[in-house]
Parts: structure tokens; sequence; C-alpha cells
């Protein structure tokens, strides 16, 4: 029986681990689907900037309740992974809590400790399903938010508060064995958080008990098992660990600087016959300017849409949304990502050149969103992981104008004055310093 | 004061007579043909005669920086702007420059570099700090002791490069009370004219930009609302005249706050 068991949970995570590693190989592989951007320069500063606000949440601490109730979760999520080590242990070698001889007095300890992170994980997440549930806060209700996403995050909150739930209930009825002096059950001295639940637990009887125990324990190991699935299969929680390569790649230069694009310089220095520059030279042909679809944009970009975690942060602080325009920032994390995940799947199932007639510009982001932008940068300033969907807008935009020719208008008068008149308003440029008649009166 | 003949040189007769300005002050085109900020431009090149700042204008010969065509998406527009800009500047061995606008700032600072244009680029709040902090500026107390201002933050000074500091060390020299609307410094809600909004309607929505933001400062019951950009000017104006609040709230740049300060109207 022993060893079949621990067959059976070789298998188990065999099978998980294994989907895992497809799932983060298929994620890796659309995002380099991206065209190429330089973001390996300056490592120890980007080391800083994820050591601050990835660990650290910096940016999250900007509203004070959620950040303090998310920082639980997170640190639970960390914490109660440690316990998962010694599960894991257990199963393959068909042993039973096989680090408490070892640690001695310092074992209950720091099973307490685990037990105070799962239920402040409990706390938490009940908290979360309330505030996104009952309390109507308008940065979780936008549009973008259909059933789909607010489903994901109900999965994930609910299944976090049944995992925490079953690992106090194993270590509860653990507890009731060890005291009623079951061979198998180690003495560890008594867990705090689960000791509570004892009482409860001494009803039943010795049988039942080894049941609830093992139920628990093959559940808890489960369902982290299946939550690691989901979360890299198709989840916004994929931030767990996103968050973390994410802001490693941080923009590191001003906010205000959006890159120059190389091919535009070397054909303007053509025009200009200014001289070439080496690497202007060995630059090919150009290809589409700006971003039609989601494989236009940087791979910077791809990895920012699978960091999102949908929280709303940008659309909150963003002026055009707070102002009833259709654009909303997390729109576009999302909307990136759900048209890269619909690429990858059609190259892997019709084929690498499948075309399917959809592109991120029109089918998904309309040129109304785009246009209402300021590129005021609130939403980069505001997102707790440094995601930039202003890049994304301007590269859309410039597509539009570029290639497709679309600008409004207005917009088309504003660029030939530019072009013709030195300025945006059709002025003569031989009156740009009629202020100075003002100077002396 | 009313002394002093103001004079606003000209680059190209400095570099006749062999002068190298200290400064060059990048007027913008909305300090060049926009009526309410030409007094902006007013205002600080009569700080720059006072304080006897070395400085010139490119007059006719400075052009768009490309800001607002970056912006609404047409880079190649942008580069020929900057291109043709850089030659001008790096005619006149330009190594500093001053501005009033934010959006001028951003694209200069940070995007002439990479196609091969490289000055000192200062704001001139920030400009007008270092006068305060040298001593250069008298500020006449009085003027606008115990007055409620509020400052509104541009997203290319603030948000975009960092600069929240200087223009609020200018309010409070004024010996005016500094007061914050509810959003400001990396909080600081737009205006509505940036990303090249400030040429074509707005979309379709619940309000204008400019309304929320005007409601906000109105919240603080200040009596002047100070602005570091022609733009965000514009922007809170109309606010005002819409809210029909122009005679009772003023709204001025830091450069006519100092201007006023010192006796330069
Ligand atoms: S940069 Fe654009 S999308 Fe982002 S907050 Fe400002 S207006 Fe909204
Ligand atoms: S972009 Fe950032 S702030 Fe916006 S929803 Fe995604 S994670 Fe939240």
């Amino acid at each position: 029986m022993g060893i079949l068991l621990q067959l059976v949970f070789l298998l188990l995570l065999g099978t998980a681990s294994f989907y895992i590693y497809k799932n983060v190989k298929r994620i890796r592989r659309n995002i380099l689907l991206g065209k190429p951007e330089n973001r390996a320069d300056q490592p120890l500063l980007r080391l800083k900037t994820m050591a601050l606000v990835a660990l650290g949440q910096k940016k999250m601490f900007k509203k004070p309740i959620p950040a303090v109730l998310h920082l639980a979760v997170y640190l639970g999520f960390l914490i109660v992974n440690i316990e998962i080590l010694e599960i894991v242990i257990d199963g393959l070698a068909g042993t039973h809590r096989i680090f408490a001889p070892y640690l001695g007095t310092i074992y209950p300890l720091l099973i307490t400790v685990f037990e105070f992170f799962a239920v402040s994980v409990i706390v938490a997440c009940v908290v979360f399903l309330i505030r996104r549930n009952v309390l109507s806060i308008p940065r979780l209700q936008s549009a973008e938010l259909t059933a789909a996403p607010k489903l994901d995050a109900n999965i994930i909150l609910i299944t976090e508060i049944v995992l925490m739930l079953a690992l106090l209930s194993m270590n509860a009825t653990d507890l009731v064995l060890q005291a009623r002096g079951s061979h198998h059950y180690f003495a560890t001295g008594n867990f705090f958080f689960s000791g509570l639940l004892i009482p409860f637990f001494n009803l039943f009887s010795n049988e039942t008990l080894v049941v609830i125990e093992r139920v628990c324990w093959w559940f808890h190991i489960a369902g982290v098992l299946a939550f690691a699935n989901y979360v890299f299969y198709d989840s916004k929680h994929l931030h767990i660990f996103m968050a973390f390569i994410n802001t490693y790649f941080s923009k590191l230069t001003p906010a205000g600087q959006f890159e120059n694009m190389p091919t535009v310089t070397k054909e303007v220095k053509l025009m200009l016959s200014l001289p070439l520059t080496e690497a202007e030279t060995a630059l090919g042909e150009a290809g589409r300017f700006g971003a039609k679809d989601a494989i236009d944009l940087t791979w910077k970009n791809l990895l920012d849409a699978y960091s999102c975690t949908e929280c709303g942060r940008c659309t909150q602080q963003c002026p055009a949304n707070i102002t009833g325009k259709k654009l909303s920032p997390r729109k576009i994390m999302m909307d990136t990502r759900d048209r890269i995940e619909e690429i990858g799947k059609n190259m892997d199932t019709k084929g690498k050149d499948y075309d399917d007639g959809k592109s991120l510009l029109d089918t998904y982001i309309t040129a109304e969103e785009l246009l209402a932008c300021t590129t005021c940068n609130a939403c980069v300033e505001a997102c707790p992981i440094n995601i930039d969907p202003l890049s994304i807008i301007v590269q859309l935009r410039q597509y539009r104008i570029m290639e497709a020719s679309q600008a409004p208008a207005a917009w088309n008068g504003m660029l030939s004055n530019i072009e013709n008149n030195a300025a945006p308003w059709k002025f003569s440029p031989s009156d740009r310093m009629n202020w100075v008649e003002k100077l002396n009166k | 004061m009313g002394n002093i003949t103001f004079e606003a040189p000209l680059m190209s007769d400095a570099f006749a007579k062999g002068i190298q300005p200290e400064v060059l002050f990048w007027v913008g085109c909305a300090g060049s043909f926009d009526d309410r900020a030409k007094a902006i431009t007013v205002a600080f090149v009569k700080i720059l005669n006072k304080v006897g700042q070395s400085f010139a204008v490119l007059g006719t010969e400075e052009s768009c920086t490309g800001d607002p065509a970056k912006r609404a998406g047409n880079e190649f527009l942008f580069q020929m702007q900057a291109m043709s800009n850089i030659q001008v500047l790096d005619g006149y061995g330009v190594k500093r420059i001053v501005t009033a606008c934010p959006h001028c700032f951003n694209t200069l600072k940070n995007e002439y570099p990479n196609l091969g244009g490289n000055y000192e680029v200062i704001h001139h709040s920030t400009f007008l700090q270092e006068l305060l902090d040298a001593g250069k500026l008298a500020i006449e107390g009085g003027k606008f002791e115990g007055k409620k201002i509020t400052y509104h933050d541009s997203c290319y000074l603030g948000r975009a490069n960092r600069v929240y500091e200087a223009p609020r060390r200018l309010i409070e020299a004024l010996d005016a009370q500094l007061v914050e609307m509810k959003r400001s410094r990396s909080k600081g809600l737009c205006c509505g004219a940036g990303g090249a909004q400030m040429f074509k309607e707005p979309e379709a929505g619940s309000k204008d930009i400019n309304i929320e933001r005007t409601e906000e400062a109105l919240k603080t019951e200040a009596t002047i609302v100070a602005a570091a950009c022609p733009f965000c000017m514009t922007m809170l104006s109309d606010g005002m005249k819409n809210k029909e609040k122009e005679d009772s709230v003023q709204v001025l740049d830091l450069a006519e706050l100092i201007a006023l300060a010192e006796g330069l109207n």
C-alpha cells in the first residue's frame, strides 16, 4: 500500500511539473514573438528596482488597505510553500513529517508561524472576496472586467481559502492523533492555530481522523499542484512570478522619453544627406512602422501583458477613463495578452503562417481608445509592477498615422502646419518674434 | 523699475558679434504664438533682463521641437524637426537651454541626445529656483503674502521628468500659502492637453479633462492656480471660464508670479 501511494504521488508530481514546464515554454515562446528591445543594461540598478518594487512591494503601499492584505497573501504564499517542501519529501519517501525529529522544539514553532500566515491568507482572501463581489469598488467593476476575468479572480481566492483550511485541518487532526498516542504520529509539540481546532476534531474516532488527515494532506498537495498549473495555463495570477522578471526589465529612462525609431532615423538622415553611423548602415529595410498586431510590439510589451494582474490601478488614475472616455490602460494590457495568446494558439493548431484576419488594432483596440490618451504617464506611475501601457498605445498610434494614414482631420492640420510653418498652428514663421512688441509696453 | 529697456537678443546677432550667450531661451511655439502664453514669455524675459542673465533666443530660426508630431505617432515628422533643430543649435554652439514649456523641455532633454543633440536642458522652474538660491531674486514681500496658491503639476515636468519641488519652492518663497490639490505630484491629474490632445477635440465622454481638473483646483479655495506649462495654462484658463470663475481665480505661470513679485509688470 505504502509504495503504491508513493508511486501515485510521484506520478502526480511528475504530471503537474510536466504541464507547468510546457506552459512556461509556451509563454516564453509567445513573449519572444515580439520585436527585440535592449533591456540588458545596468544590471545593478535593475536588481535594485526588482528588490524594491516586486519584493518590497513599494508601489503597492500607495493604497495601504489593499497593500496590507495583499502582503499577507504574498508572504503567506512564500512561507506556506516552505511547508510544501516537507510534504513533497514525505510523499516521495513515504515518511511522515520528516523534519519533525530533526528540528525538535523549533518544529512546532515553525509550523505555528506557517499557520499564522495561513490564517492571514484566509482573512485577506475573505476580505478580497467581499471587496470584489459585495462592495462596489469602481476599480474592480469596470467594463473590461467581463465574466471571465471576474471568475478567474474568484477561483483563485476561493482556492487559496480552501487550501489553507485543508492545511489547518491536516495539522489539527495530526495533533489529536499525536495526543492519543497513535504510533505513526510523532509527538511534535503543539501548533498554536490548528491547536485551536482540537476540541472539534476530538469528537471523531481515530480511524476517521486518520482518513481526514490523509484526505487533507492529499487535497492540499494536489490542490497546490493544480493551482500552480492553473496559474501557468491562463490566469492573471502569473504575476506572482512575472512581477520579478518584469520589474527587472523595467524602463529605466525618464518616463517622458519615448524611443526614437532607428529605421526612421536612418531614412531621415538619408533625406537630409547626413552621415549614417555604422549601426544605421547595417539596419535592414524598414519593416512596418509602429504596431498593428501583438507581434509588432516588443517582447517587453508582451512580457508586460503576461505580468498584468488586472488590478486596475492604472485605469483608476487615467484622466481619459476618469472622464468617461473609452480608453482603459488595463484593457490595453488585457487585449494584448488575449491577442498574443490567440496568435500562439493559431501557430500551434493551424501552422506558423496562418492568418486569422484579426489584429490587435481594430479587432481588439479601437482608434477611439487610442486617440483619447494624453500620454500623461499616470498609468505607468500607478502600476505596482512597472507595466507600461503607454508604450503599446504609442506604437499603435504610430501604425495608424505612418502606415494607415488614419490621423483625425485636426491632427492632419496640425502635422502639416508643423511641416510647412514650423509650428502646430497656422501662423507665419516670420511672426515668431512678435511677442517682443509686448516687452517694453 | 520702469526705466529698464528690456531686451531679447537674437542668437544670430550675438553670433555675428562673436558673443556666446550663457544660455539659450527656447521660447516654444505656444510661447511664440499663443496670446496668453506670450505673456509668460515676456515675464520670463523680463526676469532674465533684471538679473543680468546673458541669454539669447533663436527668433525666427526656432522651429517646433516635434513633440506633438511624436506623441500623435508621426515619428518621421518628429525626427525631421529634431534633426533640423539640432543643426541650428549646434551651428551656434549652444550648450545650455532653458525653456518655459515642459513639452519642449522633455523632448530637447530626453529625445534629442540620441539623435545627436546634446545640451544641458532645464525647465524655467528649475532655472528660477537656481536664481532664488543664488540670491538673485529680490521678491518683494507683501504681494502674495497669505494668499492661497495651488500648483498644478504638468505631466511632462512631473511624472515624466520628476521635477516636483522647484515650482513649490518658488511659490513658498512668495510667502504665499501653498495648498495642494487632492491629486498632486506623481499622482497629479493631467490638464487634458498632452499627447497632442491640444490639437483636436476630445473623444466622447462624460466630462472634459480640464473641467475635472479645474473643479479640483477650485476645491482648494485657492485664489491663484500656478501653472508651469503653456498648454496647462490654456486648459485651466478655459476651465475657469467654463466655471465662470475667471474673475475670482487667476491662472498664472510661475514666471508671471515671480515677475509680479519682482515688480516687473
Ligand atoms: S498615459 Fe494615456 S492611458 Fe495612461 S493614464 Fe495617461 S491618458 Fe490614460
Ligand atoms: S497594468 Fe499594472 S496597474 Fe494596470 S491592471 Fe495591470 S497590473 Fe494593474
